[in-house]
């Protein structure tokens, strides 16, 4: 298959620079002893994270090096290793390194000195005795200056010991570099009542220096008599991180929008304000023969309009294949390295997706992959003893049901065991040794953070962070992830993201007076019945005969209960939907026209309605409400349901 | 023209400000702060199987935003939309909700003191949304809690069929 990654490369780059930000932000959250096991868990996915994907893009030295970082994470997120501030320092130290590697990779250059030393104090630092080596640290505590606040109010009787509080501040410049420094006035009594030979004065300031707070006190030793010094480390915060903390840079909200995108929509926004100039031009003179311009004038401007509405969309929109195309060579890959025999398929890669979700899904879709390789297909020769072809099939599928996007993810490997995982989840304490669970909530128990099954852990996967992790992205999008299971047959986890953002094809119908959508993608057909294919059921509703096949009729007039003069279903039209393959004839008054509507939520002022995805404005200005088939359907059983009983 | 609804008067008492609408022969009065805006009647899109009084949804600039008659919600004889008819836009706990009132009639200053607790009405009146009764000048003006008018559990939960 040709294929190019280098057009992934500056994604890589990017979401690896914000994982080391999230790393950095979290250890020094660790390192302040602010950290729980939240953040322990969210280093270490960022930490596998970047070393999946550096693998996928063949930056090995990354891969080893995250690798080694991983492990030690691994440790104490397991308990085994004491997260100590010491250890959350080194790993701070990781990253800059780990930034280095990136920077090195990014540009071509050659790796960063000093990576294999970095690395091997990685693996020293397992062990549970290690202290960071004196040296080292001595250096990094020398190196870097603390911030001090210091108070210093001396005895107002200090001049007349001889003392001078001058000497003090300037003994206090020298110890390293004054910031901030305010007088305390607070004291000063009015000018007639003032002795000259008080000191009313006290001073705050702020200092960094590389001395400790004793060393800092000493300066104070010949004026410490009556008078009131306090010196105190500004935070608890070690030196190591200080200088170098970076404002974490989370730009989740922005996208990246190519120039030329950009300069397209300023290019059309400049010919709609010009068409619209000509025909305010033409309407300033207009006579009855300039109607015809007029007219002209106005089916440009709408062309235009037209078109950037459409660009604008497509600055959000962008379709599920941009996430799927680099998952084939991480497959062969994978193949290579497990020596398995593995095929993957893809379908729906067309399904549109806002651009920020379609980023998001790139992680989670890498690691069941991943999962799908390791744990689920099978190595060719238990394949052939299972009567199962040699090579295992991995699909990935994407498609609109409901007002949702679905991404599945399958393999025909061995399935999940069940049992194993139940053995697991009572080891963890996640489950009581008799607790009834169904296999649903075993299989859930996939989710849990920290939970694998794997008993080698290979670099591939198997450490179960895939899991947690994929439900959490998922769910940070508003979807949900589950996951199902045959023995023997495989494994797919089935992803389901809202379409609050997305545009929709819709026809555009009408009932009674109202006008309502329909997703363009459950349509199959629209047909003007004959009386001859009507008929009704004993009283149990109705059907259509469509080509020998008897459809259930559902006479949306009824269903959503509006008013309309075509209730002879000879006269309206049926429109044909398949939902979950189960076909459904809908009677409307007529169709109206096929659109491109943006999906407006119901929910975010009222609530959800049944069979109902959203709303949407159309030209005139009205809301208009887009019909969901599975609810449709859904509510034509109920419906049904009421006259069985 | 002060900018705060909430004003302190020489006496101490507290004066809230109320927009106050007519429901055929009645006043009412909701809390000025929860006002977004009025706007002039405009089409209404139903929504099916919701509750009668839950007209439908309206466009407000881009959000769809849902509508509520307060004549259908008092159970009160439905009256045609004229162009008076009007509906108010509130904000209650982040949802903006309109509200189909036959008309808006002014801005009244209530103190605190002109408050009267609702008179009970016998265990059959819902009252539970009636913040109180004011009395300015002749007239007699019911106070509506908003909040527990249009918070309730229809508006925000769905009672599913199925």
């Amino acid at each position: 298959m040709e294929f190019d990654i280098s057009r992934f490369r500056d994604t890589f780059f990017q979401e690896a620079e914000e994982h080391a930000a999230t790393m950095e932000a979290e250890l020094l959250r660790l390192e302040q002893g602010g950290g729980d096991a939240e953040s322990l868990n969210a280093i270490f996915r960022c930490a596998h994270s970047i070393k999946g994907a550096s693998g996928t893009f063949g930056f090995d030295d990354i891969a080893k090096f995250t690798h080694a970082l991983e492990t030690l994470l691994e440790g104490m997120r397991a308990g085994r290793i004491e997260p100590t501030a010491a250890r959350a320092a080194l790993l701070l130290r990781s990253v800059d390194v780990l930034r280095e590697l990136l920077a090195a990779a990014r540009t071509g250059g050659p790796p960063p000195a000093g990576v294999e030393e970095s690395a091997a104090q990685l693996v020293v630092a397992q062990r549970a005795d290690w202290a960071p080596n004196a040296p080292a640290v001595a250096r990094v505590d020398d190196s870097a200056a603390r911030p001090y606040r210091i108070r210093f109010v001396p005895a107002p009787e200090i001049f007349l010991q001889g003392m001078d509080p001058v000497l003090v501040l300037r003994e206090l410049e020298r110890a390293g570099e004054v910031q901030e420094l305010r007088v305390d006035l607070s004291r000063l009594p009015p000018l007639a009542q003032l002795d000259p030979e008080i000191c009313y004065l006290g001073w705050d300031l702020r200092l960094r220096s590389e001395k400790s707070a004793e060393d800092l006190r000493d300066v104070f030793a010949f004026v410490e008599d009556g008078a009131r010094v306090e010196v105190e480390p500004e935070t608890a915060r070690p030196a190591l991180s200080a200088p170098s903390v970076r404002a974490p840079v989370r730009d989740s909200t922005s996208i990246r929008v190519t120039t030329e995108k950009v300069d397209k929509l300023v290019d059309l926004v400049g010919e709609l304000v010009i068409a619209q100039s000509m025909a305010a031009e033409i309407l300033n003179n207009f006579t009855a023969s300039s109607l015809l311009r007029l007219q002209e004038a106005f089916s440009e401007m709408e062309r235009y309009t037209r078109e950037l509405q459409e660009r604008v969309m497509g600055v959000r929109m962008l379709p599920i294949g941009s996430v799927f195309s680099r998952f084939p060579r991480l497959v062969h890959d994978l193949a290579e390295a497990t020596g398995k025999r593995i095929v993957l398929e893809m379908s729906g890669e067309e399904t549109e997706l806002d651009k920020a979700v379609v980023e998001s899904l790139g992680d989670p879709l890498t690691h069941l992959i991943r999962n799908a390789v390791d744990h689920g297909l099978e190595p060719p020769e238990e394949r052939r003893a299972a009567g199962k072809p040699e090579q295992g099939a991995i699909r990935l599928h994407a498609f609109h049901q409901g007002g949702n996007v679905i991404v599945e993810a399958s393999d025909d490997g061995r399935g999940l065991d069940a049992a194993k995982i139940r053995r697991k989840a009572v080891e963890r304490g996640l489950l009581a040794e008799d607790q009834p669970a169904s296999e649903e909530q075993i299989h859930a128990m996939l989710f849990e953070p920290g939970f694998s099954t794997a008993e080698q852990v290979s670099s591939i996967s198997g450490r179960g962070v895939g899991m947690d992790v994929v439900k959490r992205t998922v769910e940070g999008m508003n979807g949900a992830v589950s996951i199902s299971s045959a023995p023997g047959r495989g494994t797919s986890v089935r992803i389901k993201l809202p379409l609050t953002l997305a545009i929709l094809d819709g026809l555009l119908l009408r009932v009674g007076e109202q006008t309502y959508i329909l997703p363009l993608v459950a349509i199959l057909e629209s047909v003007r019945p004959t009386a001859a294919q009507l008929n009704s059921m004993a009283g149990q509703g109705e059907v259509v005969i469509m080509r020998g096949e008897p459809l259930p009729l559902v006479r949306l007039h009824r269903l959503l209960n509006v008013p309309t003069e075509v209730t002879d279903a000879t006269r309206g039209l049926l429109v044909l939907v398949e939902n979950h393959g189960r076909r459904l004839a809908l009677l409307v008054d007529e169709l109206l026209g096929q659109q491109q509507v943006v999906i407006k939520s119901l929910e975010s002022n009222f609530r959800k309605v049944e069979g109902v995805v959203g709303a949407t404005i159309l030209g005139d200005g009205r809301a208009a409400l887009i019909l969901d088939v599975a609810g449709l359907a859904q509510m034509a059983r109920n419906a049904r349901g009421v006259i069985d009983r | 023209m002060t900018t705060a609804a909430t004003l302190g008067t020489e006496t101490g008492t507290q004066v809230n400000q109320y927009l106050t609408f007519t429901l055929g022969s009645e006043e009412y009065g909701i809390e000025i702060l929860k006002v977004q805006e009025i706007k002039g009647y405009t089409g209404i899109t139903p929504i099916p199987n919701t509750p009668p009084y839950i007209r439908g949804v309206m466009n407000l600039r881009g959000t769809v935003i849902p509508v509520v008659d307060l004549r259908v919600k008092f159970s009160m004889e439905e009256q045609a939309y004229d162009k008076f008819t009007v509906i108010i836009v509130v904000t209650v706990r982040d949802k903006v909700i309109g509200v189909v009132v036959d008309a808006v009639s002014d801005v009244l200053d209530v103190a605190a003191s002109q408050i009267r607790e609702t008179p009970d009405l016998g265990a059959r009146a819902d009252v539970r949304f009636i913040g109180g009764m004011a009395t300015v000048g002749e007239k007699l003006v019911v106070l509506l809690d908003i909040e527990k008018l249009l918070s309730a559990e229809e508006m925000s939960s769905l009672t599913s069929a199925a």
